[in-house]
């Protein structure tokens, strides 16, 4: 359901630069998706193959990279990862501290297109 | 079999999205117009605190409505009661509202003559986290009912929200609700949210909100 307009919106793009560069068709598509997105893998490359019939991306394969939800300790500055949905809290593994801001996790990127 | 070789692209999905938000948030500043996004699950009680505030900002702040849903009319019909022009969104089928869709229902309000617009986002605590409406600020409810739970299974929203209202705790005698536990799991999450809590049945905490949003929309303006 909700992988349908972040699909499309892959697609555009990576159509985009694809006929900018000249290229005839695209093989892969590498994606960073932050660990805070509720993005399922399998649902993305099922809604790309069916937009993308009849484009240069038609049978390209999606890579996703998931990246991991981390935060910056406002104690002691130290970045560590969080598994957001599973913990209570969040404790630095530095200074045991429990105060800290998001760093990274709500990224949807793009990465690069392997054309031919 | 011809060459593969790499074009890099480094875009954010929701580029296009993000820059409509960002023209949006734009045009609202050069006419002091401040948005609301409010968003929570069905029956968290999006229209009842619309309702509560609309009644708590008469004759401070000239305001609008910009309702969302799937389907139907019964919230713009809430709101037009309240004698404030409301916009209604029938998405069909879309969970969330993006900046195109706001950007469409904006041109149907004349921001000319407002102060402040409310977003009353799908009912759904999952999609409208990840689309940025081009709105001043963001605020979730959740309510007493759902469970203290849920910043564990949507942190998404709890981490996008300014603000975070606390509903129907008129029902916290009924429920396991902690509260403490709630805070907690919240303020880890997104430190710097304001967290209310009200019952917009009974009208509990409803003017400490209040006050709360027309320093926000003063601040804005001046």
């Amino acid at each position: 359901m909700h992988e349908l307009p972040i699909t499309e919106n892959i697609l555009k793009v990576v159509l985009k630069h694809a006929g900018e560069d000249g290229a005839q068709r695209v093989v892969r598509v590498h994606l960073r998706v932050g660990g805070l997105n509720d993005v399922v893998g399998e649902w993305l490359q099922r809604y790309f193959d069916y937009l993308s019939r009849g484009t240069a991306a038609e049978g390209a394969a999606l890579v996703i990279e998931r990246t991991p939800v981390t935060f910056r300790c406002e104690g002691c500055g130290a970045s560590f990862p969080v598994k957001v949905r599973e913990v209570e809290g969040i404790v630095c593994p530095g200074c045991g501290g429990g105060k800290a801001t998001l760093l990274s996790g709500r990224e949807f990127f793009i990465k690069h297109i392997e054309v031919t | 079999m011809a060459d593969i070789r790499l074009v890099e692209i480094k875009e954010k999905i929701f580029a296009d999205n993000d820059r409509l938000a960002d023209e949006i948030r734009g045009r609202l500043k050069q006419k002091g117009v401040f948005m609301l996004n409010l968003m929570a699950s069905p029956g968290g009680g999006k229209t009842s605190l619309i309702v509560q505030t609309l009644r708590g900002l008469k004759g401070d702040f000239r305001a609008a409505v910009i309702e969302g849903d799937i389907d139907s009319m019964v919230d713009a019909e809430a709101v037009s009661r309240e004698g404030v022009p409301a916009v209604q969104i029938r998405t069909g089928g879309a969970c969330h509202l993006d900046a195109v869709m706001v950007d469409r229902a904006l041109q149907e309000t004349d921001p000319e003559g407002l102060d402040v617009v409310f977003i009353e986002n799908i009912g759904n605590l999952v999609c409208p986290a990840e689309f940025d409406t081009g709105a001043t600020r963001n605020v979730m409810i959740l309510s007493v009912p759902e469970g203290d739970d849920k910043p564990l299974k949507y942190p998404l929203m709890f981490t996008v929200s300014d603000a975070l209202v606390v509903n129907k705790i008129d029902y916290l005698q009924l429920t396991d609700f902690d509260m403490k536990a709630l805070r907690e799991r919240v303020l880890r999450l997104n430190p710097g949210i304001r967290i209310f809590e009200v019952s917009c049945k009974t009208g509990e905490g409803i003017p400490g909100w209040i006050e709360w949003l027309k320093g926000e929309i003063q601040a804005y303006k001046a």
